[in-house]
């Protein structure tokens, strides 16, 4: 039962063949098979954010997808972000000290950039209401939010 | 925290997926968005040894108006019941309780289907149902058959569905002008199960009387509990605050809530009540033009 499974999967705009038992999670496929190691993988049950990628533009968490779900989708992860460089959001973490450990903060990158795509203005209560689906351990989010009202102030200025 | 092994099968149209669940009986799963499944799949707590994907069958994500009933497809995600047009036109109540679900992320992939199928006592869109009365349709490879909601829930985590059965839609009635509504959650954390939820849809007659009243409580007992016969003896009541409070306690004192060692049962009692005096008073404020 734990035969493998063979599938085409496009990630930032890539094909990759791999062949995965079908209850590898996308999380681990994008690890291990394809060394995209920016996609963290905290609890494993949807709890924490840190694996959130895109599936066709949504955010979603790696850890509850099963990767031989994902045919014909595309899927875009902490690496296709930025055409190497910093988006916006990524400096402004980076200038309001919205990281310390690091470990959550490509799900944060992930939710906050996917987020600003459908709302290019949030107030801070709809910044706060969106941040509570990624945990962090170290900030205690004011930097997080300071970061995303930056992002959004100098957008808009 | 990996899943067991499974065999996958990507279902390319409902008679496909209908077959596939036929086929294999008890040993058959269906997935959705996953939100529920994974994670019990993850935790090793759910095992199927076969997954039958739904996500590529057309049709099933359908929000239609048909007459005075909003038809919602079983693979209409969360997010969408939260901003459709549609949806928050006919059933706002529907739109502001999955908008509470869970995260972001979350409600990107839920399902309507999947939420009514894992049947959570705490879930939002079960309670939801059983307070709209929603009609809910199910297919297997033999036939179709409707179930209301209140037959649908069992128990925590059971429902009407059989193992060859799959969610198609729910109907559910749209609001009447002047309809008020009322929704009230309780959880630990934003995005967790609640441990208490209320919910209220009320009319008003032209003096300002009870004209109409439905009222739901969910996470208090294995199923979504409704006001049931106690609705009607409130028709031409006149709805002020201490009405509130005094259906609220005869409501939650008729109710015989779930006991944890982390949620007492009277504790849950006590929020319950709090929760739906709170649900009713938006829901009177609505009717009278003001947003709570």
């Amino acid at each position: 039962m734990s035969e493998r499974v063979a599938l085409s999967l496009m990630v930032n705009g890539e094909a990759h063949e791999v062949a995965v038992p079908a209850r590898k999670l996308l999380s681990d496929v994008l690890r291990e098979e394809l060394g995209l190691t920016g996609t963290h993988v905290g609890c494993e049950h949807g709890a924490c954010g840190a694996c959130t990628i895109w599936v066709d533009g949504a955010p979603a968490r790696a850890c509850l997808i099963f990767a031989v779900q994902m045919t014909g989708r595309a899927i875009t992860t902490i690496e296709g972000i930025g055409d190497g460089a910093l988006t916006a959001f990524q400096q402004a973490l980076h200038e309001q000290h919205g990281l310390q450990c690091g470990f959550c903060t490509p799900g944060i990158v992930m939710t906050v950039e996917a987020y600003l795509k459908e709302n290019a203005a949030p107030t801070e209560a709809e910044v706060r209401d969106l941040l509570s689906g990624n945990l962090c351990r170290c900030t205690g989010y004011h930097n997080i939010v300071k970061a995303v009202l930056a992002t959004v102030a100098t957008a808009r200025a | 925290m990996k899943p067991a092994a499974f065999t996958y099968h990507a279902a390319r149209s409902l008679d496909e997926a209908l077959a596939l669940l036929a086929a294999h009986g008890e040993d058959g799963k269906l997935i959705a968005g996953g939100q529920s499944l994974v994670p019990m799949m993850n935790m090793r707590l759910a095992q199927p040894r076969h997954l039958v994907d739904i996500n590529a069958v057309a049709g099933l994500d359908r929000i239609a108006l048909e007459g005075d009933r909003l038809v919602l497809g079983g693979l209409v995600r969360h997010q969408a019941l939260a901003r459709a047009p549609l949806v928050r036109a006919h059933c706002p109540i529907l739109a502001a309780a999955a908008a509470s679900i869970g995260h972001h992320a979350i409600r990107a992939r839920g399902t309507l289907g999947g939420s009514l199928a894992h049947a959570d006592p705490a879930a939002q869109l079960p309670l939801i149902a059983c307070l709209l009365d929603a009609a809910i349709e199910l297919r297997s490879a033999h036939g179709a058959r409707t179930v209301a909601a209140a037959d649908f829930f069992a128990g925590v985590f059971a429902t009407a569905l059989a193992p060859d059965e799959l969610l198609t839609a729910i109907r559910v009635p749209c609001a009447v002008p002047g309809q008020g509504w009322g929704f009230r959650l309780m959880s630990r954390r934003v995005g967790d199960f609640a441990l208490a939820a209320a919910a209220v849809i009320v009319t008003l007659d032209t003096a300002g009387r009870v004209e109409t009243l439905q009222a739901a409580l969910g996470g208090v007992e294995a199923t979504p509990v409704t006001l049931g016969p106690m609705a009607y003896t409130q028709q031409g009541q006149t709805p002020h605050a201490a009405w509130c409070a005094a259906l609220a306690t005869s409501f939650a004192a008729a109710c015989d809530p779930i006991d944890d060692p982390r949620v007492p049962a009277a504790y849950r009692g006590e929020l319950a009540e709090a929760l739906l005096a709170r649900a009713l008073a938006d829901a009177l404020a609505r009717t009278r033009g003001r947003t709570p």
